[in-house]
């Protein structure tokens, strides 16, 4: 069995992002990037079931300028097998993301898709039911604990929504997005660090995948949220209550 | 313009989220007419849909989509359902709250419609121009949908809100059957729903709770959070969490309060033992009143320096007095 995970080059999580000043979007050079936390949660998920025996393959795959494929050796030196570059320097929204992948699955024919919820820049939670969709294979977004039976080829999941946990129970090939609660993803090792060089990594262009990209969203602008007027910090729990109730009037 | 409003419901009534969704309906143009799209089996959903008639003036008609096959909401029928409606109903937009109902099921569908849905939109500038955090709120960026119809979105509810005079209507919208006789079999069995586990609680739902109690790692035990569930009572507040509360187990996942749990905007949030990290703060920045104890006056949730400063008023002190303070001190809700 093949899994084919999706991983995104992302500004890093810890980095203060700066809007640029001709509020075209937000400051990308000399910025960390790294790999999105989601789906280094979906890589680690595919390499755990590799290691217990149920997969002989973890192909990750990355799309986007050709600095994605620094993102993609670290995939590789987590512990993918191999790797794919969709390059292109198009803006590629969660729709054109999601072609490209069906065009993939259907050279790779893999029998799980792996991705994060969502991704920590544009936070669109979008991409794996669009791929779902598309293919129109059974998802399970937002899991927190995926357990697969090869032999009955159906994964359940147990996925994180507003009233709880839901459980379901999938046919496979389907599509899951991990939840943060997944696992714990591995940091490389130097040794693992060294091998992934060695490993190959394909490279596609959309147009070799017979994918259109499309544009149908516009970015007008990109803004700085609105700041908080400035706090006052209180000394007691009386002062507190009689701003809250004086000044504040919430209670 | 015509709406379609992808509408959850639960025991017999369409959700309050879905509610905002109708309600952000009317910022897209003054002539909109909106449809509520409901779906489930049996008496709930018929009460449900009798629940939406009458729940927003800007429902011009109820939508009802009766199966066993969309008994849970899974998205696989959903989407498809989403999908036969908008080819017989040709709406202009469509939309759904961004709970994880909302997020699970539409953009499945707008992929099977073609086209590109749109996210968390706090603000509507027009019937195409929208406004959406991006980068856990530390950005606003407004995009515009250039496609062909139907321009698909997720809203915040907590964007627009609803008040409880709005929902004044002289009469029920008619509620129609929607017909699914060509909705197909093929693919539906490949996604089975076997069971949900959800916190048996009396308190307010977390998304829409007038004031809102939030615990952190500094509440150091699930035995400790008791406090806070103690203190919300009294408030008659719901319950947050960290994730860094969540991930040690001091509560479930549903309390989760930042960027990837819920997104609330009370009028009132008290933060005990809350550090602030960008990731929380994305979750509650929009509250009306923030309030943060915090025995750590560097916490970045009330540092003095003007970009990260949060909290409205902060209290440097250790909660384990603070709250059995509050507790003794502060008036019975009313």
């Amino acid at each position: 069995m093949k899994i084919m995970v999706a991983i995104k080059r992302v500004v890093d999580y810890a980095v203060k992002i700066r809007v640029k000043p001709d509020k075209t979007g937000v400051e990308t050079t000399n910025v960390k990037m790294s790999m999105n936390p989601f789906c280094e949660i979906a890589l680690e998920e595919a390499l755990r079931i590799r290691e217990s025996g149920r997969a002989s393959e973890v192909v990750a795959v990355s799309m986007g300028p050709q600095q994605c494929v620094d993102t993609l050796r670290t995939g590789l030196a987590m512990g993918a097998d191999r790797g794919i570059h969709v390059e292109t320097k198009e803006t590629l929204y969660p729709l054109s993301v999601a072609k490209l992948l069906r065009a993939l699955v259907e050279v790779e024919k893999p029998q799980i898709l792996i991705l994060g919820k969502q991704a920590i820049d544009d936070d669109c939670n979008q991409t794996g039911q669009m791929l779902a969709g598309l293919l129109n294979w059974p998802q399970g977004t937002f899991a927190s604990k995926v357990v697969l039976d090869e032999e009955k080829q159906e994964v359940t999941v147990d996925r994180e929504v507003d009233g709880g946990l839901e459980t379901l129970c999938l046919d496979l090939p389907a599509v899951i997005t991990t939840d943060l609660r997944l696992n714990q993803p591995r940091y490389a090792t130097l040794p693992n660090i060294m091998k992934a060089k060695s490993k190959v990594i394909k490279k596609y262009t959309p147009q070799e995948l017979n994918v259109e990209i499309k544009s149908d969203l516009q970015i007008v602008q990109v803004t700085e949220p609105p700041k908080r007027k400035s706090g006052v910090m209180v000394s007691s729990v009386d002062e507190l209550i009689d701003k809250l109730k004086n000044e504040a009037r919430v209670i | 313009l015509s709406t379609l409003v992808l509408a959850e419901h639960e025991g017999g009534s369409v959700k309050t989220s879905s509610v905002s969704a109708v309600e952000a309906a009317k910022y897209l143009s003054e002539d909109n007419s909106v449809s509520i799209l409901l779906a489930g089996s049996g008496p709930s959903l018929q009460k449900a849909a009798e629940h939406a008639a009458s729940c927003h003036p800007s429902i011009s008609q109820v939508l009802m989509s009766d199966s066993e096959k969309l008994k849970y909401p899974l998205a696989e029928p959903w989407a498809r359902l989403v999908h036969l409606v908008q080819k017989k109903g040709s709406y202009s937009h469509i939309i759904a709250a961004s709970g994880s109902f909302g997020k699970n099921i539409l953009p499945r569908a707008a992929a099977l419609l073609d086209v590109s849905p749109v996210t968390d939109v706090t603000e509507i500038s027009g019937s195409n121009q929208f406004v959406r955090p991006i980068y856990a709120g530390n950005a606003l960026c407004t995009v515009q949908y250039t496609g062909s119809n139907p321009c698909m979105l997720t809203i915040r509810s907590t964007s627009f809100p609803v008040a409880p005079s709005d929902n004044a209507r002289s009469s029920a919208a008619p509620i129609l059957q929607v017909d699914l006789s060509t909705f197909g079999e093929e693919g539906m069995e490949k996604s089975r729903y076997i069971k949900q586990s959800s916190l048996d609680t009396e308190r307010p739902d977390l998304g829409n709770a007038r004031v809102v109690v939030t615990g952190g790692r500094g509440l150091k035990s699930a035995e400790n959070f008791n406090m806070v569930e103690k203190l919300a009572e009294k408030l008659g507040a719901a319950v947050g969490a960290t994730r860094a509360a969540v991930d040690a187990g001091f509560v479930p996942n549903e309390l989760q309060v930042g960027q990837t749990g819920k997104i609330v905007a009370p009028e009132l949030y008290i933060a005990f033992g809350v550090s602030g990290a960008i990731q929380h703060l994305a979750g509650m920045r929009d509250s009306k009143v923030i309030v943060a104890v915090n025995k750590d006056s560097d916490a970045p949730i009330f540092q003095q320096t003007l970009e990260l400063q949060v909290a409205d008023y902060g209290l440097v002190g250790d909660l384990f007095e603070v709250i059995p303070e509050l507790l003794q001190k502060l008036p019975e809700k009313k």
